[in-house]
């Protein structure tokens, strides 16, 4: 038993150490997307300030600013992590890998807790590059900002996310051509629904009871309360519960769906046909 | 006694071009579009030996190593591995199991010792007696400690193979699946990887199934040979009694090849005293 245990953590780690390696020969690709990912944080934010000229003079700018830059920072980080996740067989069939990969004997969630291992630390360093350079240019004071509750609603969200992921990543499974880039259906809607932008009250009655399943929706709720009202760690357990309840649900439930594709990729000869 | 390595018993995998999700029988139309990749193959492969498959393009052998490897579901009859079924025992197969395929497996940008690296977390393996073992393997297979930090992408095609041959040594599999792992190779490292191959049964006593076109490896290596042709075993025995299949034409003694073609090239068509065709 824990030879077996010792087995799987190696196993795990094996995912970790290749990206890690992966992230250092693709650097130039990283400091692609972390310029991207930084530009269009700054894009959305900037909007708070237009606001206020093209609104009048009753719009609080700076606070639209603050508001938009978690929502941004948050999608960010939350989105990341979906790729990372989705990307357990998205990155295999681009290298040509998924065979080999799936012949290991490994169980899928030990597969799974290595990728999420390193999707969360990447995604929590990169997101931070993101947040430095937001706070940096529009001097942003975060005295009043309790940045530990906010970092716990994260990781809350975090498990969930990862859940939405691998229910995501059957996609490439299924469809070796254009799997991947049907991901982006996936967080285009979650985008639309979780009130990144714009409160979930400015939605159709429809799109705000969707939003209920959503669990970027409440991480955005508490990260703002903590942020924004200095909200204590207490008070955010309205947000927190929810988020791991839909992390709780969605992983064992996306297990069982990825079970189901991977035997029926084995069954089709779909994992021999590469991306 | 030795135990018995592999198991294949009427084998059966067939591939629907539709590729609808088979949650119902299969209407006629779907059987029109269906491949018969394997078609109720049947062998058993015994401990320590070096059992080939030979047969042209699309005659099944890749299929079959697959469904060895658990990476494809037979749609019926059973496959084992030293008596763990590849469906149900899955993981238990995968343990003992590692695999060479064709066409070099890597994760191009990285180099081959970071792909080793990665190969002995996967299987469990201890990180530092796993990077010497990696090491002394790809020495053994010629290649210079330079080219082993390099990317794989910069590699030559016979030298991506070679590391793939490491990788999969690298966890000592009880079998060892190689499908085609001298494709592309030059006749100098072609020799290099047969000999490995040998020690490697004589050494660590592993079974090994061995899918190839090159007729000369298949008579040096193999103990038993399996021919397949349309998703068939048409013949199966050792290489010496496979060529007896053949007669001796003008002191030409057969090779494979020729058992090769004449049972596989059956269908050529022959006119008789008529002038008319038969097969």
């Amino acid at each position: 038993m824990v030879s077996t245990a010792l087995h799987e953590m190696r196993a795990s780690y094996a995912f970790v150490e290749r990206n890690i390696y992966l992230v250092k020969r693709y650097w130039t690709w990283e400091m692609v997307w972390m310029v991207y990912s930084i530009t269009n944080s700054l894009s959305v934010s900037y909007i708070g300030m237009g606001m206020e000229q093209v609104g009048g003079g009753d719009v609080d700018g700076r606070f639209l600013v603050l508001y938009l830059v978690i929502g941004t920072l948050v999608w960010r980080y939350l989105a990341t992590i979906f790729y990372w996740i989705t990307d357990i067989i998205g990155l295999e069939r681009w290298e040509g890998t998924i065979e080999y990969t799936l012949m290991a004997p490994i169980r899928r969630i030990t597969h799974m807790t290595g990728q999420t291992m390193f999707a969360v630390v990447y995604s929590f360093l990169f997101t931070s590059v993101i947040l430095l350079v937001t706070v940096e240019l529009f001097q942003i004071d975060l005295d009043q900002a309790n940045i530990f509750g906010a970092t716990v609603v994260l990781l809350s969200g975090s498990f969930s996310f990862v859940g939405v992921g691998i229910v995501g990543s059957i996609l490439p499974l299924l469809f070796p051509e254009r799997g991947s880039q049907m991901t982006h259906v996936i967080i285009a809607t979650l985008l639309l629904i979780s009130g990144v932008y714009y409160p979930i009250n400015v939605l159709p009655d429809l799109l705000q009871k969707a939003a209920v399943l959503s669990p970027a929706t409440y991480v955005l709720q508490g990260v703002r309360s903590a942020m924004l009202d200095g909200a204590p760690l207490g008070s955010l357990w309205p947000d927190i519960w929810p988020a791991l309840l839909i992390g709780a649900i969605a992983i064992p439930i996306g297990l069982q769906i990825f079970g189901i594709a991977e035997r029926y990729a084995k069954r089709t000869g779909k994992l021999s046909r590469n991306g | 006694m030795k135990q018995t390595a592999i198991k294949v018993q009427e084998a059966y995998k067939v591939f629907n071009k539709n590729h609808r999700l088979q949650w119902r029988r299969r209407s006629k139309n779907d059987q029109d579009s269906a491949t018969v990749a394997v078609d109720r193959v049947s062998f058993q492969v015994k401990q320590g030996e070096i059992f080939g498959v030979l047969g042209p393009n699309g005659s099944g052998k890749s299929t079959l190593v697959r469904v060895i490897a658990t990476l494809l579901l037979p749609d019926s009859g059973k496959v084992s591995v030293f008596g763990h079924d590849v469906v149900r025992e899955s993981i238990r197969v995968q343990r003992l199991i590692n695999r060479v395929s064709v066409e070099a497996s890597f994760f191009k940008k990285l180099s081959p010792i970071e792909n080793l690296s990665y190969a002995a977390h996967l299987y469990g393996l201890n990180n530092r007696k796993a990077r010497v073992r990696a090491q002394e393997l790809l020495e053994r297979l010629g290649l210079e400690d330079a080219s082993i930090g390099k990317p794989v992408e910069e590699m030559s095609r016979g030298m991506q193979q070679k590391v793939a041959i490491a990788r999969a040594l690298l966890t000592r599999p009880a079998i060892l699946l190689l499908d085609e792992p001298t494709t592309g190779l030059d006749p100098h490292s072609k020799r290099e990887v047969q000999t490995l191959v040998r020690e490697v049964r004589e050494q660590d006593g592993t079974t090994i199934l061995l899918t190839t076109h090159d007729m000369m490896e298949a008579d040096k290596l193999c103990d038993r040979i399996a021919i397949m042709d349309l998703g068939k075993v048409v013949a199966m025995d050792t290489p010496a009694r496979l060529k007896e299949l053949v007669q001796t034409t003008n002191g030409h003694e057969p090779t494979l090849e020729d058992v090769f073609l004449e049972l596989t090239g059956k269908k050529l068509v022959k006119q008789n005293g008529n002038g008319k065709e038969e097969s």
